[in-house]
Order: structure tokens, then sequence, then C-alpha cells
């Protein structure tokens, strides 16, 4: 029988990004005992990699922004369908969040007059990122990691969660095991907080890390949590695409903020050519209005570069789809031209944009400031995930809560740039506090030995099989592609089918894995585990983007091009049925009380 | 257009080990970690390689390639010599945990060790603070560290001699002296310098410096002026005599 190493908390936190180590922090604060749980070591989870900024209403530059306009930004970018009031709590708790932050340490880039600089992004409509170069998430994951180290949390670094453990129907902690020697642990804890991240691992072209399998959302479905927007997967437009080796290594949005445009083979700046209704009224009409918006014009409108996502990477696949694509089927962005306007335009770019000009240095042997990257759409980020309650981000399994790209609600249809730090912080805030006050009313739990059993040993099934088993490495790869070309940036219901029918081919594959080699620290063993999740989160995907016909935010269906009305009136909820089946349905939004639906009038 | 590359990966655990080699198919524009990737996928499913981002942001992927301390995800193999096996092998100032994984996790201790951030009280009335830009800039070549260690793996103190528990080596100097020389700190450190953490051991052979992928300039903007520092307090005559009266 396997062993298990046993350690007790109040609060677990599984996930140490951004949205866990806030979480952390916040329980620790308010006197609960806290365990972290992370796959890799600390400081290294996904939110290193952000580079555009935090979004917060701090007005620093623009002293007409305020919590509505963000909060009706917010709603306008998620096409109605976010969870309102998360989208209120994050306007209004964000700027305390930033200055918390600097509290900690954090430096941002300054205004003129000493304020946190902030800086244009899609979607925003006025400049509302705060940052640091294009490395702000560093910034943000470094400052909460060196302030958390000293709160006396305990950390389990290089640990992957198995499975949540139930008592009753409430949560009782995890299981899971550590990479460096494959030992079993047990994680048992009164209240638990997944901030798991992302997905981005489902598809072949992503700006994901290797952790983004979604674990969290599998974690939760299958301790009975709801999840909800799994259809709404986002694809930046601007994902490296030569050397094919990198490709989908994102190219930050700050690009397009600092004046960077995209053009066609022609040379035509492509973006001109469609601009949605929704965004009229916002976008420059002319190149010279764009280019003064950029450099901080107030009467200026923005350049259509700075749409949102989803639109300004389906003009991209348009142009390319038409032949008018760059060499290895991108489209050009430049920001080199922007010598044309200002002296010393080089030394400019490098300090406005010194990692994106190291990457392609380093990795495709182009210097930014002299010449046009090539760049086409990546997958990034999840705006679906585990279904919570607004104020306390609690799901509907009672102790159980998601904070960070793991929960959904915040962004809706279509998160914009910048709200997702923020969205860490905000939340991971929120869900440490409701955690930890969960800890505090409820009374111990206890562990399911015989679950614990089962958990350990199915972990251990693959190497039963060895050798002969399949190679968990090929069916990644084979599930990559699948949603790469089936589920991806345009859908159709045909091929959703066919890309169903593939999963359920490659999920009886997942149980057949077989992997050589002990416990230790044995990638080829972590990835048996990973595809299972894999295989849970792409079925949801596809379910999800079949049932809703229409296209909005980030969903494009072929056969179904335009926007539906009664489809904006519901969110896709999907959960497990008693019998182990997914389960997919239509749930109505909750009623927008009228102070709010005032807000988004009066800005629209 | 693929050509056949070697592989000389060191494959073992604590209790020993030995280099075996691989033969793979590689394409233009490939890094290191993508030819160790594909040989993980095909060859050696079972083999340990540490990396999150691919993309050098996250500082996971160190090892070293041809004897060189390297991220392993920003080394493309067009730098390389191909037609000589490739040697890759895991960082030699940390124990082994398994091919090319190994156990960092005294960075982590040892920077709990540093006194934290200690802010001056807010300069405005809502609680925030005034900052000049060139202030920030400063320190913010510091806080570019990505936590790689591949400074700490060249550092004679550490990988020759094996001073982990007098030293904190460079990554933590320049930690040190991100928070020395933030414009909001006020905690002071220089004590615990020179008597705990030992930056006397360190003699400027720039070894790490010329590693550091993120090209911070670690002995001179960071290690010098904390020497400086140590100096000033406790070698500077005048400055003796005021502290002692
Ligand atoms: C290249 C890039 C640039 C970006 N830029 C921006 C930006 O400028 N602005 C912005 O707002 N957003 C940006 N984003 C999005 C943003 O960075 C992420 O959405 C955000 O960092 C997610 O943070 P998180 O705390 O939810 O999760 P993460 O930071 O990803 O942390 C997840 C944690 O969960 C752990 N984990 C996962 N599974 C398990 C398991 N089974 N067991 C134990 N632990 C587990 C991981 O180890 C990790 O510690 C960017 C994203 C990318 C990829
Ligand atoms: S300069 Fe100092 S810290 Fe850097 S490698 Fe040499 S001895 Fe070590
Ligand atoms: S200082 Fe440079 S070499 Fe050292 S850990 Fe930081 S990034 Fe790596
Ligand atoms: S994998 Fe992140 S730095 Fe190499």
């Amino acid at each position: 029988m396997p062993e298990f190493q046993r350690f007790s908390y109040d609060v677990l936190v599984i996930g140490a990004g951004g949205a866990g180590l806030r979480a952390a922090i916040e329980a620790g604060a308010a006197g609960a005992k806290v365990g972290v749980v992370c796959k890799s070591l600390l400081g290294k989870a996904h939110t290193v990699m952000a580079e555009g900024g935090i979004a917060a209403a701090l007005a620093n530059v623009d002293d007409r922004d305020n919590w509505q306009v963000h909060f009706a930004d917010t709603m306008r970018g998620g096409q109605y369908l976010n969870n309102w009031r998360m989208a209120e709590l994050h306007a209004k708790e964000a700027p305390e969040c930033v200055r918390e932050l600097e509290a900690w340490g954090a430096l941002f880039d300054r205004t003129t007059d000493g304020k946190i600089l902030q800086r244009n992004f899609g979607g925003h409509r006025y400049p509302r990122l705060a940052h640091v170069g294009d490395r702000t998430g560093l910034e943000m994951i470094r400052t909460l990691q060196d302030h958390g180290i000293h709160t006396g949390m305990e950390l389990h670094m290089e640990c992957t969660v198995l499975s949540l453990l139930l008592d009753g129907n409430r949560i009782a902690g995890a299981c899971g095991y550590d990479r460096e020697k494959g030992r079993f642990q047990l994680w048992e804890a009164k209240a638990v907080v997944l901030a798991t991240g992302g997905i981005g691992r489902a598809f072949k072209v992503t700006s994901n890390s290797w952790e983004y399998t979604g674990d969290g959302l599998a974690l939760a479905y299958r301790a009975g949590a709801e999840l909800q927007d799994m259809e709404f997967v986002q694809f930046h437009p601007t994902g490296m695409v030569w050397p094919i080796s990198v490709s989908g290594i994102l190219v930050t949005e700050g690009v397009r903020g600092e004046g960077g445009v995209l053009r066609n083979s022609e040379g035509r700046r492509f973006m001109f050519d469609d601009i949605p209704d929704l965004y009229k009224e916002q976008t420059a009409d002319s190149e010279e209005e764009g280019w003064r918006y950029t450099q901080g014009d107030k009467n200026a409108r923005r350049p259509p570069e700075l749409l949102t996502r989803d639109h300004v990477a389906r003009c991209i696949n348009r142009e390319v789809k038409a032949g008018r694509g760059s060499p290895h089927g991108g489209v050009f962005l430049d920001i080199s031209w922007i010598k044309e306007r200002m002296p010393k335009s080089e030394e400019h770019i490098k300090r406005k944009l010194p990692s994106m000009y190291h990457q392609f240095k380093q990795l495709a042997d182009l210097d930014i400031t002299k010449e046009p990257m090539e760049v086409g759409p990546t997958t990034h980020y999840m705006m679906g995930g585990i279904r919570v309650d607004g104020d306390s981000q609690m799901s509907n399994v009672p102790g159980l809560f998601a904070a960070g790209e793991a929960a959904a609600g915040l962004h809706g249809a279509n998160r914009l740039g910048g709200n997702s730090l923020s969205d860490l912080v905000v939340f991971g805030r929120r869900a440490g506090r409701f955690a930890a006050e969960f800890a505090n009313a409820n009374g111990s739990v206890t562990i399911d030995e015989v679950e614990l059993q089962t958990t350990a040993n199915a972990a251990l099934a693959p190497f039963d099989r060895g050798h002969a088993g399949e190679n968990p490495y090929q069916i990644q790869y084979d599930l990559q592609e699948t949603m790469q070309n089936l589920v991806g940036i345009v859908r159709v219901e045909s091929e959703m089918q066919q890309a169903l029918d593939a999963i359920g081919q490659l999920r009886a594959r997942a149980e057949r894995t077989g992997i050589a080699g002990n416990r230790e620290y044995n990638n080829g063993w972590h990835t048996t585990i990973d595809i299972g999740n894999m295989m849970i989160v792409s079925q949801a995907i596809t379910r999800a983007a079949l049932l809703r016909k229409e296209s909005r935010g980030a969903q494009f269906r072929e056969d179904f091009p335009n926007k539906d009305s009664e489809w904006g009136k519901y969110n896709i909820v999907i959960s497990r049925s008693a019998d182990g089946e997914m389960q997919v349905e239509k749930r109505a939004l909750t009623p927008m009380p009228n102070e709010l639906k005032k807000v988004i009038e009066e800005m629209k | 257009m693929a050509t056949q590359v070697t592989f000389r990966i060191w494959r073992g655990d604590r209790a020993g080990g030995a280099f075996q080699d691989y033969t793979t198919p590689v394409e233009e524009g490939m890094v290191v970690l993508d030819a160790i990737h594909r040989i993980q996928a095909q060859q050696a499913p079972d083999m340990a390689v540490r990396w999150n981002c691919k993309a050098g942001k996250c500082g996971s992927c160190s090892a070293e390639i041809n004897g060189m301390p390297s991220l392993m995800c920003m080394t493309r193999l067009s730098a390389i010599d191909l037609s000589v096996p490739v040697i890759v092998e895991p960082m030699h100032a940390f124990p082994v945990i398994r091919d090319l994984v190994t156990d960092v996790s005294w960075n982590f201790q040892a920077k709990k060790t540093i006194k934290q951030f200690k802010p001056r009280p807010p300069d405005a009335a809502d609680g925030t603070w005034r900052i000049q830009q060139a202030d920030v800039e400063r320190v913010q070549e510091f806080r570019k560290c990505i936590e790689c260690f591949l400074c700490q793996d060249v550092c004679h103190v550490l990988r020759e001699h094996n001073k982990h528990d007098e030293f904190i080596g460079p990554r933590l100097l320049v930690y040190a002296a991100a928070l020395e020389m933030h414009p909001l700190d006020t905690e002071d450190r220089v004590s615990d310098l020179r008597h705990k953490h030992n930056i006397g051991y360190c003699n400027i052979t720039t070894c790490c410096r010329q590693v550091c992928p993120e090209s911070i300039t670690i002995t001179e903007n960071a290690i010098i002026p904390l020497k400086e520092r140590v100096v000033d307090r406790y070698f500077d005559p005048l400055k003796r005599l005021f502290r002692i009266l």
C-alpha cells in the first residue's frame, strides 16, 4: 500500500502564481495556518511571464479614469457575459491592490511627478496599465514571493496535486506527490483555494508554459464543482511564428501600445478595414490620429491595432487565409517605423520593450528597432474556469475556492489585457480572506483513506504497463493537434464533432499509458497524469463551443458568424453527473442591478 | 533540411551517473531545450528536465552546455558546433536530483536570511509614495533577475569551496543590493552582509556577471557598491570613530 506523508492546514492554497500567493498572504494575515503547493519552483509560475501590465483605474495619467469606466470597459470587452459583481469589485479594488504591491516593494515605472505610470492597452478607454517595462509579471510575482516567505506559509514546491478530497460534500484537502522522489503527500485542510492557472497546453501553438494543463479545472470538476464559460479561449493576436520551434511565444500588446502597427504583405494597415460598430466611436479614423493616441494625446482615439484581442486575431487570420500573409504564415508587426516620428527611436524601443528586443534578437536573429517582426495568433488565456460566487470566490463545493485564471466570471467572453494581473490580486485576496473565514467557522475534516489509496494506485498504474503502454508524450501531441486544428480560432460544428470523437479515442489511449523507470523526477510519469486533466478540459471546451451557436467574444463560429442576443442571456455551465458523464447546460445570467446598468449606459 | 546531431547528456542521480549519447534530427531555429524535448519524447521518456516558460523568463532550465552555464531554452543550436557531440549536464554547484535537475532549494532558504523590505512612511496623504523614474531605474536592473542561479553555479566560493553555509552568492548579493538601493527602503543590512553573508569572500572575479542571461552587471553595479558600504562602515577610520562615540 502506497505510503503518504501527511500535513494539516486550515487553508491549503494550490498554486503559487499571483493569485495563489496573494491568497496565501491574506489567509495567513487572517490567522489561518496556511500551506501552499505548487508544481514548479517558487517564483516560476506562469505569472512570471506577464509582460504588459496590471490594469487599475489609478487615474495617474488621465484623471478622467475611475472604477465606473474600468467596469464598463471590462463588461464591453466580455460582451456582457461577465459576472457583473466580479467586474464591479475588480474595478473598485484593483487600485488598492496595486498600491499594496508598492508597499511590499514593487517598483513600477513613474510619471514625471513621481506617481505610478500607466500605459494604453486594447479595450481600455484610458491609459490604465501600471507596468515595469515589459516584465510586469516578474515584478509582481517576485514582490509577492519575497513578501510571502516572511509570513509563515509552509511551501511545498515541485509537488503536484492528483486529486481533491471530500468529507461528505465538503472539501477536506488534497493529495498528490512530490516530483523529486515521487512520494505521495496528503494535505488535509478545512478550506482549499485553487489557483492553478490556465489550459494553454491543450493547444499546439501557445504562449503558455508546461504547467498549463488545466489541472485545477479538472480537479474541481471531478470533485463536483461547476465549470463555466469553457468555450471562451483567448487567442492572442501576436505570437512569434518563426522560427517554428519558438512559435507561440508571446509578443506583448505593449508593442502596439507604443506605436507598433500591423501590415500585410502588401504593406497595408489592414486593421483599418474592419472596425466593429461597438468600437467605431472610440477608434481613430486616420493613421495620424492613431499615432497621436499612442503618444499620449488625450484628444486622439486609439488606433485599430488596439481593438480587442479576439477581433485583431481574426483579422490576422483573415489576411493570412487570403494569401496576404508574411513568409512564415503570419503578418508583419512593425515598431521600427517610429524612427520616422522620433529621434533616437532605437534607444526608445529598447527602453520601453527590453525583453521583446532581447527575445527577437536571441531567438530569431532579428533587430526589432530596424525590421518588422512576423506574428500570428497564439493560445493565450482561459476566460472560462471554475464557477464561483462573485464576493467570496467559493465554488458550489463548500470550502472549495478558486481565484485567478482558474476561476471564471470576471472576463466573460473575452478578457482585456492587463485585467488578469489585477484579477489575481483582487480575487486572490478575497479568496484568501473568505477561505480563512470558512476554515474558522467549520470544524475539522475526516479523510477517506480508501479514496486515498485508490488515487495512489491509479497514479502508479502506468509503471505496471512500462514500455508496453502508450507513449504519453505522443498522446499529448495528438491532443494538441486535434484542439489546434478542430477547436481553434475559427470553429464549425462538423469539425468540433470530429474533435469529440478524437478526444474519445485519445482518452481510451490515455488509460493505457506506460512508463519505464522509477518515480524520481520522471517527466514521462508526470505527463501521464497531466494528459488526464487535459482530456477533461478539452472535452469541456469542445462541448461548450458546440452548444453556443453564435459568435461572441473569443468564440467565432463559421456556421453562426453573428452575435445572437438570445445567447447573450446565458452562460454555459458544465458539471459531472452522478454517473460520471459530462453535463452541459445553459444557465441564465443573474440580472444586473440598475445602478450598474446605468454606469454601462453612461459609458456607451 | 534536418541534420542528425548527437547530444551527450548526463544521466544519473545522487549515487552517480554517466554521459549517454542520443542522436536526433535538428532543424533551423531550434534551441537546446527543443532537442532535449525531442529526445525525451522519442528515446528517453523518463529523462528529468526542469523547464517552464521556454522563453527565457522563468529561469528554470539552467544547465551546463559544453561546459558553459546557460539557459537551455535560450541557447540556439546555430550558436554551437554541431559537428561534435553537444555536452549537456546539470549545474555543478548544487546537488543533483536526477539527470539535468538539481536541488536548488538552498537558494530559497538563504534568501530568507536577508532582512525583508521595510518602506519609509508614505509621502502622500492617500498612502502613496512619490519616486523619480531615475531612482526606480537604478534598482530595476537588479529586479530583472529571473533566479536561474547560473551565477551561483559559476561562483568559485560555492562551486569549489562549498561555502553555502557562510556565503549567499552573487544572486543573493544582487537581491540585497536591490533592497539596499530601493528608494523607499529603510532597513540596514550592512552588518549582516559583512558578518552573516560574508560579502568579503567575493574577490570580484566577475565570472557571475559573464553568465547572467539578464545581463545584470552583478559585480560593478551590485557587489562593489555593497562592498563600499561595508568598507565605509567598518574600515573608514573617521566613521568608526563616530560609531564608537
Ligand atoms: C506570455 C504571457 C504574458 C501575459 N501578460 C499579461 C499582462 O501583461 N497582463 C495581464 O494582466 N495578464 C497577462 N497574462 C496573463 C496572466 O499572466 C495569467 O493569466 C496569470 O499570471 C495567471 O496567474 P495565476 O495566479 O492564476 O496562475 P499561475 O501564475 O499560472 O500559477 C499557477 C500555479 O498553479 C500551480 N499548479 C498548477 N497545477 C497544479 C497541480 N496539479 N498541483 C499543484 N500545483 C499546481 C503551478 O505550479 C503554479 O504555481 C500573460 C500571460 C502570458 C502567457
Ligand atoms: S565576482 Fe564574486 S560573487 Fe561573482 S563569481 Fe566571482 S567571487 Fe563569486
Ligand atoms: S543574477 Fe543573473 S545569473 Fe544570477 S540568478 Fe539572477 S538572472 Fe540568473
Ligand atoms: S524554461 Fe523558463 S527560462 Fe528556460
